[in-house]
């Protein structure tokens, strides 16, 4: 068995997405196998990890930022992190979570949870993270090396961006992404 | 009936008699600036006054054009006296009849050696305040229509076109492109029908120039354009003017009506085969018109937007005609530049930049008010002697020329030349010659966002750049100017200024970076105070204000 | 076939159709008639400018700013759509510094109105998308202005999705020009500017509106699309136009 330094730490984050690029990225399925070696995923959805660890070489971010405690991770991340991708449109534009953002806040809760609600309306307020008045893409908080776009971003380009950060060479993304 | 030169000088003979035969004639200046602290009711007041005191044999009264100085309006001019009441009242009039014969009334007394009206040299703006606009008599007492009978009667076309060149006159609408290669253009351009286009759509705010001068001076316009007509071959000319200028678009519709029903419009003009007809159209308050592509549209009856060019309107205008398009004051120069000759005009001047400019002074300066300078005065001299300095005792900032396209000249240019070449040196513009002041109370990161919001409002929103590119620019002023700026908005900034000014699809556009990237270039350490460390020197930007509350 | 010189609003009454220059672009030794713009030239020579409000069949407005190219000894920037070809023009269709200028002008328009591909019904067919992709523009720096748009769905067999469009106006001049109803216009201006039928009525109320469909089919985004198309189901269909141009001019002679 390898010492754990030679291998590639990498980290993934759910932040105001739908966890749909986090499904596009096991459609890689066999090929992830085979990159498997040289991984170490430290921090994602898909492990049991609680707090965001040092030292992480690339961190995939799902999602856009909505509210102080997505914020509060981004600079975690920034902070103990080499190269930060913006993993899918969420991340790279606000995309979905950020349609809200044409409206006020208040009217979308106001829509959600009271007028639309068949038990118990009521806005949420206690234990939850405050949202902001507006949404926002990733790079509107900490600085991104790398940006994937796609909703989600098809797993051909995840893959060419995995195997051209453990290659140490730019990827090619030319028709492989695009939004939406 | 065709007019003659003997009609025109036994008109200015009339005209001058009648006028002479009163012992006192009575100037009241009703110009837009007077006439708002109501320089008519005064005028009234004085003719019932000279009635009262029966002196109607005596005293004349006249409403005339601009005397410059409007801060101190109603102004009124006494001749031969040499006398000039400022800030007069109604209730002045029997003190200032029944003074007539003795001492002037003392104080209402506006010194006649002050700098504001001994260092200006006045050609374009010569007959405001001595002639009735309103009187196309007036006008030609002063020498009017001289110019055009001397041009269609003595000079081929080219030979106008020569003096023009040879005067060395540049557009004074803004850019500076020389009138006489304009001219040149349509006048090689072979189509049949040609189009002369005054372009009186003036639009930077505190700009007043040409509204002061349809006020105070119509003919001079009008035959400005004749000439114009018979020198390129053309036989139509539409003037384009604001329709929030109603003093100025009513008595362009009288002189209009006088000088087609004198014959100096028409056919056959001067026993010639040269006919000119004149029409207005009013615009409807978009900044943009005052652009040739878009005035072209506008007068088309299409919406006000530019089109790219080339084709230039010079080749490729009105209704797809070669077009002249000259703004007013470059076409109040015409007549003098043709009676005196274009050598005068060039001896007058600087190298580059010939002839005189008008300015309106605003803002932060005492004398506010309308001036003749020739180029290459200093703006010092523009400042501090013409402009009387700043009021209160405050330090001069800088200078805002070119309204918002131009940009801000700070103190150490005060001794510059103001002309065409030294403007653009120091990443400002001459302008059609709005002269904003600043003193030490402006803060710049504001006054940027100032412009910018106009500029932004006024878009057409045809280009992208412009359209998205002056909102984002927008955007981050109020950020930096409510506190919340950060050191990167900064950058931002510089980057769509360069992308704007580079990429946009007219000359708005072009030039709308200009008063962000001037107040970058020379107070940049006032942007970096307000992101980071949220601080307004000048105590304007609202954060600053919530700043100074808290300590 | 080649698309023949856009109709100008007006007849371009200074230029001569039969002489013939030669020019460079890209340092490519290529020829075009004195009528032709920079962008056919270029387009016959296959030299790719990006275009956005450009349709080879509609009049041209040079607007978008995306196919800015430089001249040799100029230093502004042309607008190769309405840029005429002269001899021994030297133009450079794709120096750093216009793709740096073209991705940032790219990043303005998106950042301009609320495009979500994602839920569009273009989604995969649409050029403003494959303008970013094209144009290597991965993400916007500027800030979304996300303003509030509505959707205008009171037409039987179309909508119209302010949120979506771009304001290259092919809809008012397909429907001008071509269709002849001018049912299009535009109201407002700068960034206020938007897309409005007859009088700023609903769509579905206009009274000269054909139901022809040439402006949702010109329409290069999601702003103009058929109704019954979901995410991703609409194709754009403007091949039509040269055709139409064609013919229309071979029944004139």
């Amino acid at each position: 068995m390898s010492p754990p330094t030679t291998k590639t730490r990498i980290a993934t984050i759910w932040l105001d997405g739908c966890s749909g690029c986090h499904m596009s990225l096991l459609d890689i399925d066999a090929r992830l196998a085979a990159v498997a070696g040289s991984i170490d995923l430290v921090f994602s959805p898909l492990v049991d990890t609680r707090t965001y660890p040092q030292n992480v070489d690339v961190c995939f971010i799902e999602g856009a930022a909505s509210s102080g405690e997505d914020v509060e991770k981004l600079h975690l991340i920034r902070r103990n992190t080499r190269q930060v991708v913006a993993f899918g449109d969420c991340a790279v534009t606000g995309n979905v979570p950020g349609m809200r953002n044409r409206f006020a806040l208040r009217e979308v809760l106001t829509r959600s949870y009271l007028e639309n609600a068949t038990h118990q309306p009521r806005i949420p307020d206690r234990d939850i993270p405050h949202l902001f008045e507006r949404v926002r893409p990733v790079h509107a908080f900490i600085d991104v090396e790398m940006f994937l776009p796609g909703c989600p971003p098809a797993a051909d380009a995840i893959f060419e961006v995995l195997s051209a950060l453990l290659e140490g060479r730019p990827p090619d993304l030319a028709g492989r992404a695009r939004f939406g | 009936m065709t007019l003659t030169i003997e009609n025109l000088q036994e008109i200015a003979k009339t005209e001058t008699d009648a006028v002479e035969s009163y012992r006192y004639r009575i100037n009241v200046c009703m110009a837009a600036g007077c006439l708002s602290c109501r320089s008519d009711v005064v005028k009234a007041s004085l003719e019932e006054e000279i009635r009262r005191q029966g002196k109607e044999k005596a005293c004349l009264v006249r409403g005339v054009g601009c005397l410059g100085l409007c801060a101190v309006g109603p102004l009124i001019d006494i001749s031969p006296l040499n006398v000039t009441y400022q800030a007069v009242q109604p209730s002045d009039a029997p003190e200032i009849i029944g003074s007539l014969t003795g001492a002037p009334v003392s104080r209402l007394l506006l010194p006649a050696d002050q700098p504001f009206f001994s260092r200006q040299k006045k050609i374009v703006l010569e007959n405001c305040g001595i002639i009735e606009p309103e009187r196309i008599e007036s006008y030609i007492a002063a020498g009017g229509y001289e110019a055009l009978y001397q041009a269609l009667r003595q000079m081929s076309p080219r030979q106008v076109i020569d003096e023009v060149t040879a005067s060395g006159l540049r557009g004074r609408g803004g850019a500076g492109f020389p009138t006489g290669l304009k001219w040149t253009t349509v006048y090689k351009a072979r189509q049949a029908v040609k189009y002369v286009v005054c372009n009186a759509d003036e639009g930077d705010p505190g700009a007043f120039m040409d509204r002061s001068v349809l006020e105070s001076d119509p003919h001079r316009v009008i035959e400005g354009m004749a000439i114009a007509g018979y020198a390129v071959g053309a036989s139509r000319g539409y003037i384009y003017v604001r329709a929030e200028y109603p003093l100025a678009v009513e008595r362009l519709r009288r002189a209009i009506k006088q000088a087609k029903r004198l014959g100096v419009l028409g056919e056959n003009i001067f026993n010639t085969p040269f006919a000119f007809d004149i029409q207005l159209r009013l615009g409807a308050g978009a900044f943009v018109c005052g652009e040739e592509t878009a005035l072209i549209a506008s007068i088309e009856g299409r919406l006000g937007r530019p089109r790219p060019r080339p084709p230039f309107p010079a080749e490729f205008g009105l209704w797809g005609c070669p077009t002249l398009i000259n703004n007013v004051e470059t076409l109040a120069n015409i007549a003098p530049i043709v009676r005196r000759g274009g050598g005068w005009f060039a001896g007058i001047g600087t190298e580059k930049s010939k002839g005189t400019k008008v300015f309106a002074l605003a803002g932060k300066i005492n004398n506010t008010g309308l001036i003749e300078v020739p180029m290459g005065t200093t703006l010092r001299e523009i400042v501090f002697d013409i402009g009387g300095g700043i009021p209160a005792g405050r330090r001069f900032k800088a200078v805002q020329t070119g309204g918002p396209s131009g940009g801000c000249v700070p103190e150490q240019f005060l001794d510059m030349p103001v002309d065409y070449d030294s403007l653009r040196e120091v990443g400002a513009i001459m302008g059609s010659g709005g002269m904003i002041v600043m003193d030490d109370g402006a803060c710049m990161v504001d006054v940027a966002k100032f412009f910018m919001e106009f500029c932004m409002s006024e878009s057409c929103g045809k280009c992208a750049p412009c359209r998205v590119g002056t909102t984002q620019l927008f955007g981050i002023l109020e950020r930096i100017t409510a506190g919340d700026g950060s050191i990167e908005d900064i950058d931002t900034l510089k980057e769509l200024c360069d992308l704007v000014g580079a990429t946009s699809l007219c000359g708005l556009g072009q030039t709308a970076p200009n008063p962000v990237k001037s107040t970058l270039r020379y107070f940049e350490n006032e942007y970096t105070a307000h992101v980071r460390r949220h601080h307004c020197e000048a105590g304007v930007c609202a954060m600053g204000k919530a700043r100074e509350a808290t300590t | 076939m080649t698309p023949t010189a856009p109709i100008a609003q007006k007849p371009r009454t200074d230029v001569n159709p039969v002489r013939i220059y030669t020019l460079r672009i890209d340092g490519r030794d290529v020829s075009g008639r004195e009528d032709e713009t920079i962008l056919t030239v270029a387009r016959q020579n296959g030299i790719f400018i990006p275009t956005l409000c450009h349709l080879d069949g509609l009049a041209e407005r040079g607007a978008c700013r995306l196919c800015i190219v430089e001249i040799q000894g100029s230093p502004k920037l042309f607008a190769a759509c309405v840029t005429l070809v002269k001899q021994d023009m030297d133009v450079i269709t794709d120096s750093a510094r216009i793709r740096d200028y073209r991705r940032k002008i790219l990043e303005l328009i998106f950042s301009e109105r609320n495009h979500v591909c994602a839920v569009c019904v273009v989604n995969g067919n649409c050029e403003l998308q494959d303008l970013a992709v094209k144009l290597g523009m991965t993400h916007v720096r500027y800030d979304y202005l996300n303003p509030p748009q509505s959707v205008d769905a009171s037409h039987p067999r179309f909508s119209l999705d302010h949120n979506r469009c771009v304001l290259c106006l092919r809809c008012i001049r397909v429907c001008k020009d071509i269709e002849g109803a001018s049912t299009w216009d535009i109201s407002g201006r700068g960034i206020h500017a938007r897309i409005i039928s007859d009088l700023n009525q609903p769509w579905g109320e206009s009274e000269t509106c054909t139901g022809c469909g040439k402006c949702v089919q010109v329409c290069p985004t999601g702003a103009l699309s058929e109704k019954g198309k979901s995410v991703a189901e609409m194709t754009k269909r403007p091949q039509f136009l040269p055709y139409l141009q064609m013919m229309r001019k071979e029944a004139e002679i």
